[in-house]
């Protein structure tokens, strides 16, 4: 069967109105001239541009990346919706693109839902959507599905998005949070906390000014980099919220394992450490979204950590602690100090809405 | 972190415990019992276990972990008539984070606010004081908690109030007094303490001389202690020597912050604001003469317990709770019947398992290790 190529004639329409208002949602005209004049002149690309209910997808290009396909989704309600080294829309990129890439996928195609205040200025939205589009070239995917939907005032808080991505894992790559063995080693691409600390800080109510950025980032090429140089690899995940401290709680859990990790070589820059000092955070359990935890068997680990730290996103990689088999599901840490600690699972979020 | 890390020096650390290791292991304890030495401070508490501190002791020094989280110590009763503030439509309660999820006989504060009620996270009382200019309208009221550290600055923060005469602030006024409160813990009659750990930020208010008493009438050793870890393992260690040197005084080793008279004007700003209750209750320790303090006649307009129409009932520590028995040193946490059982820190059920400062708490979230009755000792040093 040949499938015709749909040929975009239509003329895109235009939003004249500094705000958007409820008129914006109400599947319109002035809707219309929204996501033509913010979203798909962002997005553009030629799987969105019919505007269809569905994006249509070609299993065959998609086969050419791997054999499985991962599909997942991901909510971001981050406030301040801009921080430094970040916003929302980039968030929501780098979000889905890598927990597609944590699961050895190559990151193809995205969908984005926004649902947004009424109030809220076309040039914000404007903003975030040319934000979500960079990041998503940067990224090598596509955002090819989407919706917009405007809501009250006050019935969320300016603007919340929610992304879905595609990817396609490649042949052979296998990795699970159950697969750790005593003696492999626990890496990371960086420093860790920045993301959680830099949120924090910008919300200004601390009245604390940290110079403090996100490491907001896709972490594809970092995760394609590692499993290049350590096929062996284990698991990786990123460790969003609830911090490096609770993957690790989490692979411990699932491969019945204990893992112990060293303060001395767990690396977190000066201003993290002295933000979570003053505020008595801990910042194991501090949020990261351009960081990789990775378990990797130990005669992989020098060839992994090399590579690692010939990638831009990865200079400060390192190893932060092993695999053991001490009491399982157990975490501790090894504290600078000369002490021992346990690392548990956070109990509650104090810290809400960080993505 | 410079100022910081000097106080968390690995070598520095293998000295003390060395030092410690030496005298206690030249010590003779009465009926073959560990030496116990109680950190009266949450502070303290947190820093031990953050850093491993216990796991670095010969086991012939056990630490107990005293009432100092005001968080902890709060009756529920009281979290209650602060949920009936909370919910009042004219009111947006202030409060710091930890006291959210204290549960209350009804409902944390947590669950008020998801409720409805307006109820916000504060860093101080002059967070809420501005809360109170932005919004005229609406009656701010500040959940004012915590021993003589956090005294001063909601003292501080009512007479500001008063000099711009911002009449819709309040404080809801359950600040405890820490010197009671060791004295209840001193004539109850299963302690067996050794020594005293005092708290480096209530002595950096109220200064050295309120706790002479407890070397001249109960003959215990107290060292006011730093919370770096360093200050911690010396300030063990300087207990130990006064134990093994036969004084019982009142040191000093946080001196760098603690001033031997404390900090003046901060006094002052209390005696003004604040007189002493007949008694306070408290959660886990019953009812203690003199242990808290309640806002001046002068200030009545501010304080939110003459302001609002209050449940104050008196609600009972649930039966299963053993928190006084911890608190008091008789019992370790995990030997409570329903620790980590019907009491988790997701459900908490005595207030010991609320604050990251309450002992069973930290002992849920960092101590796991020392759960059995019997820990296998953890060698410092090891790599």
């Amino acid at each position: 069967m040949n499938i015709v190529p749909f040929v975009h004639k239509r003329p895109r329409g235009k939003v004249h109105v500094p705000t958007v208002t409820l008129a914006h949602g109400g599947g319109g005209k002035a809707m219309k001239d929204l996501i033509d004049d913010v979203f798909l002149e962002a997005f553009d690309n030629p799987l969105l541009a019919p505007l269809d209910d569905q994006a249509r997808l070609s299993l065959a290009a998609l086969a050419g990346h791997g054999d499985r396909v991962a599909f997942t989704t991901d909510s971001f309600v981050v406030d301040p919706l801009i921080f430094p080294g970040g916003d929302i829309g980039k968030l929501a990129v780098c979000g889905t693109v890598n927990d597609l890439a944590v699961g050895g996928a190559v990151p193809l195609f995205l969908s984005c839902a926004v649902i947004v205040e009424e109030g809220v200025t076309i040039e914000f939205l404007r903003r975030i959507a040319v934000s979500m589009a960079t990041t998503a070239t940067s990224a090598g995917v596509q955002i090819v599905a989407g919706d917009t939907k405007i809501v009250n005032k006050a019935a969320c808080d300016k603007m919340f998005i929610t992304t879905a991505g595609i990817g396609a894992i490649r042949a052979g790559i296998d990795l699970g949070a159950h697969r750790a063995r005593p003696g492999d080693l626990v890496l990371v691409n960086g420093l860790l906390g920045d993301h959680g600390a830099a949120i924090l800080g910008a919300r200004g109510d601390l009245a604390l000014e940290a110079p403090i950025t996100s490491d907001c980032a896709p972490m594809h090429d970092v995760v394609a980099t590692l499993l290049a140089a350590a096929p062996a690899t284990r698991f990786i995940r990123d460790p969003t919220r609830g911090g490096v401290a609770t993957v690790l709680n989490e692979i411990a859990e699932a491969s019945q394992v204990a893992i112990e990790i060293d303060e001395a070589s767990t690396p977190i820059r000066d201003e993290v450490r002295g933000f979570c000092e003053i505020l008595g955070l801990d910042p194991l359990y501090l949020a990261n979204e351009g960081k990789i935890v990775a378990i990797v068997p130990p005669e992989q680990a020098e060839p992994a950590l090399a590579a690692l730290r010939a990638h831009p996103l990865g200079g400060a990689a390192c190893s932060i602690g092993r695999v053991t088999s001490a009491e399982p599901g157990r975490v501790t840490m090894r504290t600078t100090f000369g002490g021992n600690r346990i690392v548990d699972m956070l109990v509650g979020e104090q810290l809400p809405r960080i993505c | 972190m410079k100022y910081v890390d000097e106080y968390r020096d690995r070598d520095k650390a293998q000295i003390l415990v060395r030092e410690i290791e030496t005298l206690a292991g030249k010590m003779e304890t009465p009926k073959n019992r560990p030496i116990q030495i109680m950190e009266v401070c949450g502070g303290h508490t947190h820093s031990i276990f953050r850093y491993g501190i216990e796991g670095m002791l010969p086991r012939s020094i056990e630490l107990v972990h005293g009432p100092g989280c005001p968080v902890c110590v709060l009756p529920m009763g009281r979290v209650d008539d602060c949920v009936a503030i909370a919910e009042r439509p004219e009111v947006i309660f202030t409060t710091f984070g930890d006291a959210m999820r204290v549960p209350g006989s009804r409902k944390s504060l947590l669950q008020a606010k998801a409720d409805g009620a307006d109820v916000r996270m504060v860093y101080s009382p002059m967070d809420a004081l501005a809360l109170a200019r932005k919004n005229p309208a609406r009656d701010v009221v500040f959940f004012g908690i915590g021993f003589e550290t956090t005294m001063p600055s909601t003292a501080l923060t009512v007479l500001q109030a008063e000099r711009e005469g911002i009449e819709n602030f309040s404080v809801f006024c359950n600040h405890i007094t820490i010197v009671p409160t060791i004295k209840a813990i001193l004539d109850s009659p299963d302690l067996h303490l050794d020594g005293f750990l005092g708290p480096g930020h209530v002595s950096m208010v109220i200064g050295v001389a309120p706790y002479e008493f407890i070397a001249r009438f109960y003959k215990k050793p107290m060292v006011i202690a730093g919370f770096e870890p360093l200050d911690v393992l010396q300030s063990i260690w300087m207990v130990l020597k006064q134990i093994k040197e036969d004084r019982c005084e009142i040191e000093n080793q946080y001196a760098r912050i603690v001033a031997d008279a404390g900090n003046t004007p901060a006094l002052r700003a209390v005696a003004k604001v604040y007189e002493l209750r007949e008694f306070f209750e408290w959660r886990g320790l019953g009812s203690i003469d003199h242990s808290g303090v309640k806002m001046r006649t002068a200030y009545a307009r501010f304080d939110a317990e003459r302001k609002f129409a209050l449940p104050n009932v008196k609600i009972a520590d649930p039966k299963s709770c053993q928190c006084g028995e911890v608190l008091k040193g008789v019992i370790k946490p995990w030997q409570c019947k329903v620790f980590g059982t019907a009491c988790t820190p997701e459900t908490p059920l005595g207030a010991l398992m609320v604050s990251s400062e309450g002992a069973c708490s930290a002992y849920y979230q960092y101590g796991g290790v020392k759960r059995q009755r019997d820990p296998p000792p953890i060698e410092a040093g090891a790599a």
